[in-house]
């Protein structure tokens, strides 16, 4: 297994050279599909269900862009890729974009050749824990084993957590998400450590969902972004704004239900933004009602998230962070004209 | 006729040479491999470039950040990229390192008990190389991983069958002697002790060889191994304060501790590889005839002796070879680690990767390093294998 994946990195690196850089829009609509790289185990963010059918506020904001490109939220082609192999699929031209709960930084959006996206999900890494050691907060868990996914920010955020609060951590690294929560529930660690969202998405995957919570401290500011090659400014400025289209929508009050009560709206801002008077379109390289689209086959941000994370899901996330700037959230789109 | 050939190949055209002709083959393929080589670097290098995405070995020095779960030397977060990649690297050293040796002694009586005459020691060996053979190594791995984590205890409830073990799901902790320096002249003592028997084992073998008469080798040995390090220890003022862990907080303090991840994955690697060791060392005793058995006998050596002096000698020869690539399997499979959460080269390599990004270095030290373990592995085995060999007389 260790082997196939070196193998693999070798012939990434031969496809790396072999590579002709073209667009990646042209390239996209030549083949008929977008290749996405997603989670694939993550409930809530991206996991296909007993059906086959791919899920998730990941899935469902590539989805716009397929809707964008396409007006078709189904040509799309999934690649789940652990957090070690997914940047790697990026570089190499494996996928054209990636929706996989990836938290930007600085070293990620220069030294790997990435370019970060609008951000679709506010998180940061908390702890889960059993109730019964009684812990009432991170900062008692001084000598404590914790479970972490390796590849991420995670290991490097705890280990500076505990650092800052003179802790000392006993870290037990396994790659693969669904053997690390079985390790924990088995109680081989005290808490498992990882962003709040996927924790909650742990937590009700859980033996005994009620046994376990997650801990009041957040140790990190994690902004999930989707995530595109360097330099393709025409490919981004695509998915950017069919994420922003979903965020827009919610700020205009516009939904999948009421979208086509609101082509005969009066509202100029919405009138630009259905495509009712001409011109985002023809500005992205797209069509003129790929906003539309997006709302009508999808619906609007607010939609997207109680649908996969939202308080009436397994999930039960609130809006928090997520909310839209004018319900105390950072959600926030730039105006569409 | 030598004439004739010589004006045969006066006239043959340069192009028609043989010789000529396969020295140009060779300089063409130099010059492709070379070019091959330079393009795909070149290429790689431009493209990275493009995509800038940094290059170089220059993140080594700069500061890891993250914690390892378990490692024989000081390590924290706050030392360097290479310093956690040589924790990484020591790790799996220990693991392969204590594999290899057990893998070899279990397999060597597994491989003994199926030639066994006892209907149900052959047979239960048989059936032991069948299963463990024949299931993959990463089910076993999951498997013992997954029977420890299960099955043992919290450390509030550990298993405590007396005073200064434990057995928990953390591990199996023990008390350990407090540091002393008498134990580093223990240590030394046992050195002496090993120098002392090998020169002792030269001249017994020579005076045998000159007189006929036996010295106790065996049992002198077993007397210096452990009488020079106790004389030591009397000499040193016999310190017996212990280390014993006592849990405090979330796990134990003190002592030594055997992690989960570290026992099932020895354990797994031992068992696997020891189906594979025995079939190799029944191979082995096979091939040397029955004869060589019955002549031994008949000139009166005991069972012993025979295995030791006439059976062993041959079968190592049809051993050796297989057995070394055993060993190699052994080490590339505990790279197997990083799925039950053992942190070892790979395991460490992976996160420094992802946190660096820079994968085609990360996967080259992971080449090197597995390339100079199984390289020096070889090593020390064909210069085990050419001492062993028979030397015709």
């Amino acid at each position: 297994m260790k082997l196939l994946k070196v193998l693999a990195v070798c012939i990434t690196v031969l496809a790396m050279a072999a590579l002709t850089m073209a667009g990646t829009l042209e390239d996209v609509k030549a083949k008929g599909f977008i290749q996405t790289g997603v989670n694939g185990s993550l409930f809530g963010f991206g996991k296909a269900d007993n059906k086959g059918v791919w899920k998730g506020l990941d899935v469902e904001c590539a989805r716009a862009v397929s809707v964008a490109v396409f007006g078709d939220p189904d040509k799309l082609k999934f690649t789940p890729l652990t957090a070690k192999t997914r940047f790697t699929a990026l570089q190499s031209g494996e996928i054209d974009m990636l929706f996989r709960n990836c938290t930007q930084t600085l070293s990620r959006d220069t030294a790997l050749g990435l370019d970060f996206g609008v951000v679709n999900y506010y998180d940061g890494q908390g702890f889960l824990i059993s109730k019964k050691l009684g812990v009432k907060s991170a900062t008692e868990l001084d000598g404590a084993t914790v479970c972490v996914l390796p590849g991420t920010t995670t290991e490097q955020n705890v280990a500076d957590y505990f650092r800052t609060n003179g802790m000392k951590m006993n870290p037990v690294v396994i790659e693969n998400t669904a053997e690390l929560a079985k390790a924990f529930f088995a109680g081989r660690c005290d808490c498992l450590t990882s962003d709040a969202s996927q924790l909650a998405g742990t937590r009700a995957v859980a033996p005994n969902p009620g046994d376990y919570m997650i801990l009041p401290e957040i140790i990190s500011e994690e902004p999930l972004a989707p995530a595109v090659r360097h330099g393709d400014n025409k490919w981004k400025d695509i998915v950017n704004y069919s994420v922003l289209a979903l965020i827009n929508a919610e700020y205009l009050g516009i939904t999948s239900k009421n979208v086509d009560q609101m082509l005969k709206s009066d509202n100029p801002k919405i009138k630009r933004f259905l495509g009712v008077t001409p011109g985002i379109g023809k500005a992205l390289g797209l069509d003129e009602k790929f906003a539309y689209n997006i709302v009508k086959l999808i619906g609007n941000y607010g939609e997207v998230f109680e649908r996969n994370v939202g308080v009436n899901t397994a999930l039960g996330i609130e809006r928090g962070l997520n909310a839209l700037w004018t319900e105390g959230g950072l959600m926030y789109s730039p105006p569409f004209k | 006729m030598s004439k004739a050939i010589n004006n045969n190949t006066e006239n043959i055209s340069f192009w028609y040479d043989p010789d000529k002709r396969s020295v140009m083959y060779q300089i063409g393929a130099a010059c492709l491999f070379v070019f091959v080589a330079w393009y795909l670097v070149s290429n790689t290098m431009t493209n990275l470039e493009k995509q800038s995405i940094a290059t170089g070995f220059g993140f080594l020095n700069t500061e890891a950040a993250f914690e390892i779960g378990e490692s024989i030397i000081e390590y924290s977060a706050a030392d360097r990229y290479m310093r956690a990649l040589w924790v990484g690297f020591l790790n799996t050293l220990l693991v392969s390192f204590i594999g290899i040796i057990l893998t070899v002694i279990l397999g060597t009586f597994l491989g003994i008990a199926r030639l066994s005459k006892n209907w149900l020691i052959n047979k239960c060996a048989a059936v032991y190389i069948e299963l463990f053979q024949d299931i993959p190594i990463l089910l076993q791995l999951f498997f013992w991983y997954a029977f420890f984590y299960e099955t043992l205890p919290s450390p509030r409830d550990a298993v405590n069958p007396f005073s200064g073990l434990f057995l928990c799901n953390r591990g199996l902790i023990f008390g350990i002697p407090q540091s002393h320096p008498v134990y580093k002249y223990m240590a030394i003592a046992l050195i002496f002790a090993v120098i002392i028997i090998f020169f002792m084992k030269k001249w017994a073998k020579k005076r045998q060889d000159l007189t006929g008469k036996t010295f106790p080798v065996f049992y002198t040995s077993i007397t210096l191994i452990i009488g020079l390090p106790f004389v030591c220890w009397l000499i040193g003022g016999a310190p017996t304060e212990m280390s014993i862990p006592v849990l405090k907080g979330f796990n134990f303090k003190g002592g030594m501790s055997i992690s989960p991840e570290f026992a099932a994955l020895l354990l797994g690697l031992v068992l696997y590889t020891a189906a594979f060791v025995a079939e190799v060392v029944r191979a082995g005793i096979q091939s040397v005839n029955r004869g060589q058995t019955e002549a031994a006998k008949a000139v009166g050596l005991k069972s012993g002796q025979v295995l030791n002096l006439i059976i062993l000698p041959q079968a190592l020869r049809v051993i050796i070879p297989p057995l070394t690539s055993q060993m190699l399997n052994l080490t590339k499979n505990s790279s197997l680690a990083v799925a039950i959460g053992y942190p070892d080269f790979v395991s460490v390599a992976g996160t420094a990767i992802n946190q660096t990004g820079q994968a085609i270095e990360g996967v080259m030290l992971i080449m090197v390093v597995y390339l100079i373990f199984s390289l020096s592995t070889s090593v020390f085995m064909n210069w085990y294998n050419k001492k062993m060999a028979i030397v015709e007389r």
